[in-house]
């Protein structure tokens, strides 16, 4: 029993610096400048009021759902048929093909900055949904690739084959067998898919600059614009905690599958 | 019929090819050329290499990153572990600690350096005040001791959950009968670790290592944020010096470079640590 002191021990690690946060978000200006109080003495909303009233952060959110969800559509489509390729045929080069996909994974965006700016200025994408979207590819796809794969190959060949002995066509046999099976590999792909889409910031701040900026660099840019307005930061930043702790909240029981399966 | 693998390959491919493959092209090509504003680019070889690995700002931002990656992953691959270890096998307590543990991995990584900052800076942080009770001056944006274990503190907070997480995953999958095999042996704790539960972690153990090298190399938005890589440069990591190199730099060849060598570093890094581990893992196996 001793031994999961440690754990508490460690999870109150974890929610000091977000109660402070937390903290913050309900407090004036006044008393945050003022003096070190544990807990909003003068209890306030006005900050969520603020962002939620304002155009500039509001155009954040919504450009950051409107391109992680544009991502985790490209994502999906892509990695579905690849990773059915993948899982179930040998062709020449698949396993060199495979380690390619993933070392983009390791690529570091900071790399990337430059061409991707080229490439998309040639194309007119910049600050647009697009640029962000296809340029989170990089890593997310990969990704996809691989924790699909890892699904598929749990499902056993003959499915497939009894499915076809039973004069299912290809796209009948997608349709209503094989989605249906994948159904939890599909919902943790486009879980982690989404998430490093919503918390990426280099390539969402070079690709972008005012009509498309999503809420990490509405964040960055008024964090540096000086003037501190500190209870409107931490109240966006409990705001930009939320989607993601919903997602979490929906998927929670898909996740342990993706989790045990030890492709996460 | 044998072509069938590629036209499924096709959309993955096509989508590589824009958002990686093209991408790593231009690098390539700009990595060779000089190209200063107003003039003719032309080709200059490795020039823009053999500069960047003499350039001293390169060589401390490599230095401090694979310090910074060494620290990571010998505090945080332990501590995560021993977590696991720590966590109730079953009951309510699952649950709650998972939820827990979740939280800090669904942030997006500047509101992470944005927590931190709150948390430590000298006029409304608690930290620092904290420090004065005890009488030790603590600033984040004055002394590079601080700034650096400050990094790493939120480093360790906002990863360790991750490696939590996929050991406490790993240790699942033990089957019960080896614990059992080991408690008739009457094998001490500490063998019944090293023994039974080490090797059967190995797989699971690679994951955590490489995802968190790859990741900690990575490493932008948090320090970004939270020091804006200083005080001085004394947490300017890879990837603030090569996003200045290709922001703020007027030579793109030498951005290109610095983006290739980076590149080559991760991928050389991960593989060696890979094989390492593997083998590491197989002598263990052997053993038992």
């Amino acid at each position: 029993m001793k031994k999961q002191y440690y754990l508490i021990l460690f999870l109150v690690f974890l929610m000091i610096p977000i109660y402070w946060m937390l903290n913050m978000s309900f407090k004036p200006n006044s008393e945050i400048l003022q003096q070190l109080t544990f807990y909003p003495h003068q209890f306030t909303l006005s900050n969520y009021e603020e962002i939620l009233s304002s155009e500039f952060w509001r155009s954040g959110y919504i450009n950051s759902i409107s391109m992680s969800l544009m991502n985790v559509t490209f994502v999906t489509i892509a990695a579905l048929p690849a990773a059915y390729a993948f899982s179930r045929w040998d062709f020449r080069g698949d396993k060199h093909l495979f380690f390619w996909f993933l070392t983009n994974r390791m690529a570091p965006p900071a790399a990337f900055m430059v061409p991707f700016f080229i490439l998309y200025s040639n194309f007119n994408l910049i600050d647009t949904y697009w640029a962000v979207a296809l340029a989170h590819c990089l890593f997310n796809l990969p990704l996809a690739i691989w924790i699909l794969e890892g699904f598929m190959s749990g499902i056993p060949k003959e499915i497939d084959e009894m499915a076809f002995i039973d004069g299912h066509s290809f796209p009948s046999f997608v349709w209503n067998i094989f989605l249906p099976l994948i159904t939890p590999g599909i919902a943790v792909t486009a879980f982690f898919t989404f998430m490093f889409s919503w918390v990426e910031l280099l390539l969402a701040r070079t690709l972008t600059n005012e009509a498309a900026q999503p809420i990490t660099v509405t964040l960055t840019r008024s964090l540096g614009a000086g003037g501190w307005d500190w209870g409107v930061l931490a109240a966006a930043g409990v705001l930009a905690m939320v989607p993601g702790a919903i997602i979490v909240y929906l998927v929670r029981d898909l996740l342990a599958t993706g989790f045990s399966m030890g492709r996460v | 019929m044998k072509q069938r693998p590629w036209l499924f390959l096709l959309p993955a491919l096509l989508l590589v090819s824009i958002s990686a493959f093209i991408p790593l092209m231009t690098v390539m090509n700009y990595s060779q050329l000089t190209l200063l504003p107003g003039t003719q680019p032309y080709f200059s070889g490795l020039e823009n290499f053999v500069a960047i690995l003499q350039d001293p700002a390169f060589q401390g931002a490599l230095g401090r990153q694979f310090l910074f990656s060494f620290l990571v992953l010998i505090t945080e691959i332990p501590l995560g572990l021993g977590l696991a270890l720590c966590m109730p096998k079953d009951g309510p307590g699952v649950g709650v600690s998972l939820v827990l543990l979740g939280i800090p991995l669904l942030i997006p990584w500047n509101v992470v350096g944005i927590i931190w900052r709150v948390f430590t800076r000298s006029d409304i942080g608690v930290l620092p005040e904290v420090f004065e009770w005890v009488g030790v001056t603590y600033n984040v944006s004055q002394f590079t001791g601080d700034a650096w274990w400050t990094v790493l503190a939120m480093d360790i907070w906002h990863w360790t959950p991750l490696v939590v997480l996929i050991c406490y995953a790993g240790l699942q999958a033990i089957p019960e009968e080896y614990y059992m095999a080991a408690k008739i042996d009457r094998a001490s704790p500490w063998k019944t670790f090293r023994y039974v539960t080490l090797p059967n972690l190995r797989g699971v153990l690679i994951i955590a290592v490489l995802l968190r090298l790859m990741d900690s190399f990575k490493i932008y938005a948090e320090p970004f944020v939270l020091t804006g890589g200083g005080p001085g440069n004394a947490t300017t990591f890879l990837s603030t010096y090569t996003s200045r190199m290709a922001i703020g730099g007027f030579q793109m060849g030498r951005g290109a470079a610095t983006s290739l060598i980076y590149f080559f570093i991760v991928i050389l890094l991960s593989f060696v640590i890979y094989i390492i581990m593997l083998n590491l893992g197989q002598g263990a196996g052997e053993e038992s």
